[in-house]
């Protein structure tokens, strides 16, 4: 018998039961919560009467819409300016009290963007099945945990059962052989994979992401990458365990300790994929290959290296392909042929649960130290993923490299991400963003928005245009 | 969710074909943080003159006396007898949880919305699909009978008008399972608690760090 991947090690462990309509039972053993997805779940608890099935399981935060400016944060809830927004904040609270759940409140040190603190607290471990109400869950995969995104009316089930109804998804794996140059980063590896295989060409297949690069990585570097096997379809991101992710959580709050975390650390020993494991499907790339990347339209498969041009419609085969580079182009303002490095930008964006830890601040501060954001750049904003994390990046002074830059220093949340709360792009504004989806409006109402690496961003908030940051470390 | 066995319930007539999820509840209520408390706004656009806005107090808004479920005679109605394709529109559940809000357990229709139709098992609403003649005579009988009741009986799959005539209808046997015996899927689920505990043990045993206590 053929050996098993690290994915189907993950199901084994925690099928419950295989049900006859072909789904299975699969046992939570972590929910993140937060206030956008969680309230109605709440509210079918009480109305079925219904108690959470394990209370130890679950851990919660705000970070959608909570305000990042300190003026608005200073006063807590009470500063929330938007009214929907302040009462699913007001909600969680509520929610999380009422039913005993732990939850690290708006000015709590710990607060930030669940995809943050999970791993920050040791929330996440490894071998674990982790769910959250929010589709960058894959995340958490970087840790050789089973995690996805799930509904509402799922994170009720979770809530009342500790179970998930799923079926088996297909095994991936994207190889990524050698090592990476200077200046490209796991958020470049990850944008050329979803560049090669497109948007759906991990329906339906959980991604184990191997090879050397991988190898090489950071657990930052590696929940970036995680983080965006939902914008390559796949809705589990898996990167095998090794010494750096042992070492990664070791000594964090929610982790194991003493006689229990040698005891943890041998059963996570197995968390890798078998040498004669077989994959559905297998996607190999060469890290020498991968330049910086920058996405030029309204998905994150319409990427480039920095050093091309914005493709031509007229040179894609497909015709529906041809009509959507035609209508991203158009709402994007570019054209043809035009140089990535000739496209000037108006706001420039570093943060989300892509791209918020201490090292991506550390990447983009590098960038900047010394320089000056660009005068056609109107705003550039540096948004930790969490209150941890800030701390970290003020005890290094990265806060007053990237203030004397003319950036602007942020409370933690998810921000310009998804234009949630007040940090929106206006129509037409194009933004240099850290984060993970480019589609139509999803920064502000007609906001164009390129992805790309922290020092891709920082780079070309000193510039006012994109520019290779290969070039500028070099000059450095 | 609530059990459905029998209901006993008056019924309101909803003469109206293609009512949409829209129409059952505007889309300026989808933004609550809850799932009861749409019952005041369920057909707002219908049932209110004014146009309607979240946290309103609907009492004080000025009522559609033409609007059926504003007639005195239909005060408390649990059974709705609707026309065709009722519930097109959205997959979002607040039409389902503004029905059932407002207190209506049991919706009657020559045909449903296919995703509004499983809604209504999942909250606990008995959707019952009759022919268009059968709907036609019902809908005759209520408007000529004030107090109009009907016995809606799941288990035996009848529904029983005032005057003795039963009218069969069809429902798939876990659906039917499921309604009767409460059950929504985490009902389903927990009929499994029995084989969670077992794989909890077993799981905590071997991986004792993954509980906290
Ligand atoms: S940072 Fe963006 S993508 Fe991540 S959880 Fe927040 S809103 Fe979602």
């Amino acid at each position: 018998m053929a050996g098993k991947t690290l994915y189907d090690k993950l199901w084994d462990n925690h099928l419950v039961e295989q049900r006859d309509d072909g789904t299975s039972l699969i046992y939570i053993d972590r929910q993140l919560l937060h206030e956008v997805t969680s309230p109605q779940a709440f509210e079918g608890l009480r109305l079925a009467n219904r108690k959470p099935w394990r209370l130890d399981a679950n851990l919660a935060t705000p970070d959608h819409n909570v305000p990042t400016t300190l003026k608005e944060r200073k006063e807590g809830n009470a500063g929330i300016e938007d009214p929907v927004s302040k009462i699913q904040v007001v909600t969680l609270d509520e929610n999380c009290d009422d039913f005993g759940i732990t939850e690290f409140k708006i000015n709590d040190i710990r607060q930030g963007i669940v995809h943050v603190v999970g791993p920050e607290q040791g929330a996440t471990l490894p071998g674990m099945t982790l769910v959250c109400g929010d589709s960058h869950t894959a995340t958490h995969g970087a840790f050789g945990a089973l995690a996805h995104g799930i509904g509402t009316s799922e994170v009720e089930h979770v809530l009342a059962t500790q179970c998930l109804i799923q079926r088996k998804m297909k095994n991936m794996l994207v190889k990524v052989n050698g090592t990476l140059a200077a200046g490209v980063t796991g958020k470049d590896i990850v944008l050329a994979v979803i560049g090669k295989i497109g948007t759906a060409g991990g329906t339906g297949y959980a991604i184990e992401f191997g090879g050397e690069a991988i190898q090489q990585l950071s657990m930052e570097g590696r929940m970036t990458i995680c983080n965006m096997a939902i914008e390559a379809g796949a809705r589990v991101g898996l990167v095998a365990v090794d010494q750096t992710t042992i070492d990664y959580v070791k000594g964090r709050p929610f982790a194991p300790t003493e006689a229990q975390w040698e005891q943890a650390v041998a059963a996570w020993s197995d968390l890798h994929s078998d040498a004669d494991a077989q994959f559905d499907a297998v996607v190999e790339l060469e890290a020498s290959d991968i330049e910086p990347q920058v996405t030029w339209g309204n998905s994150p498969e319409m990427v480039v290296p920095v050093s091309a041009v914005v493709p031509n419609p007229a040179d894609q085969s497909d015709e529906n392909q041809q009509k959507a580079y035609t209508r991203a182009l158009e709402y994007m303002g570019l054209n043809a042929g035009q140089a990535i490095t000739d496209i000037k930008l108006d706001r420039v964006f570093i943060g989300s649960c892509t791209n918020s830890r201490i090292e991506d601040l550390r990447e983009a501060a590098a960038i900047a130290k010394g320089k000056k954001v660009a005068a056609n750049v109107k705003q550039a904003l540096v948004v930790p993923g969490s209150g941890l994390v800030k701390q970290q990046a003020e005890k290094e002074g990265l806060d007053k490299i990237f203030i004397e830059a003319g950036f602007e220093w942020r409370e933690p949340g998810c921000s310009m991400c998804l234009a949630m709360n007040a940090d929106k792009l206006g129509a037409g504004e194009h933004c240099a963003s850290t984060s993970n989806r480019n589609f139509e409006g999803r920064q502000g109402f007609g906001g164009r928005t390129h992805l790309v690496s922290p020092g891709m961003a920082a780079a070309a908030a000193v510039a006012g245009h994109f520019v290779d940051v290969r070039d500028v470390l070099q000059a450095n | 969710m609530e059990k459905f066995t029998q209901l006993d319930g008056l019924v309101a007539p909803m003469d109206r074909a293609n009512v949409d999820t829209d129409m059952i509840i505007p889309k300026q209520f989808l933004k609550s943080i809850k799932r009861s408390g749409f019952g005041p706004n369920l057909f707002d656009e219908l049932r209110y003159l004014d146009e309607g806005k979240p946290d309103q107090d609907c009492s004080q808004r000025p009522k559609n006396p033409d609007f059926v479920l504003n007639q005195p005679r239909y005060e408390g109605a649990s059974v709705l007898l609707a026309r065709q394709n009722f519930g097109c529109g959205s997959s979002r559940e607040h039409a389902p949880w503004a029905l059932l809000d407002y207190g209506f357990r049991c919706v009657i229709a020559p045909s449903f919305a296919d995703i509004f139709y499983n809604n209504c098992f999942k909250n606990g609403i008995l959707p019952i699909v009759l022919d268009e003649a059968t709907v036609d005579s019902l809908f005759k009988e209520v408007a000529g009978e004030e107090g109009y009741r009907l016995t809606v009986d799941l288990e035996a799959k009848e529904i029983r008008t005032p005057g003795g005539r039963s009218i069969a209808f069809d429902v798939d046997d876990f659906r039917r399972h499921c309604l009767i015996n409460g059950l929504d899927d985490i009902g389903l689920t927990l009929e499994k608690a029995d084989a969670i505990k077992a794989f909890e043990a077993k799981h905590q045993a071997a991986q004792p760090w993954l509980f906290r206590g």
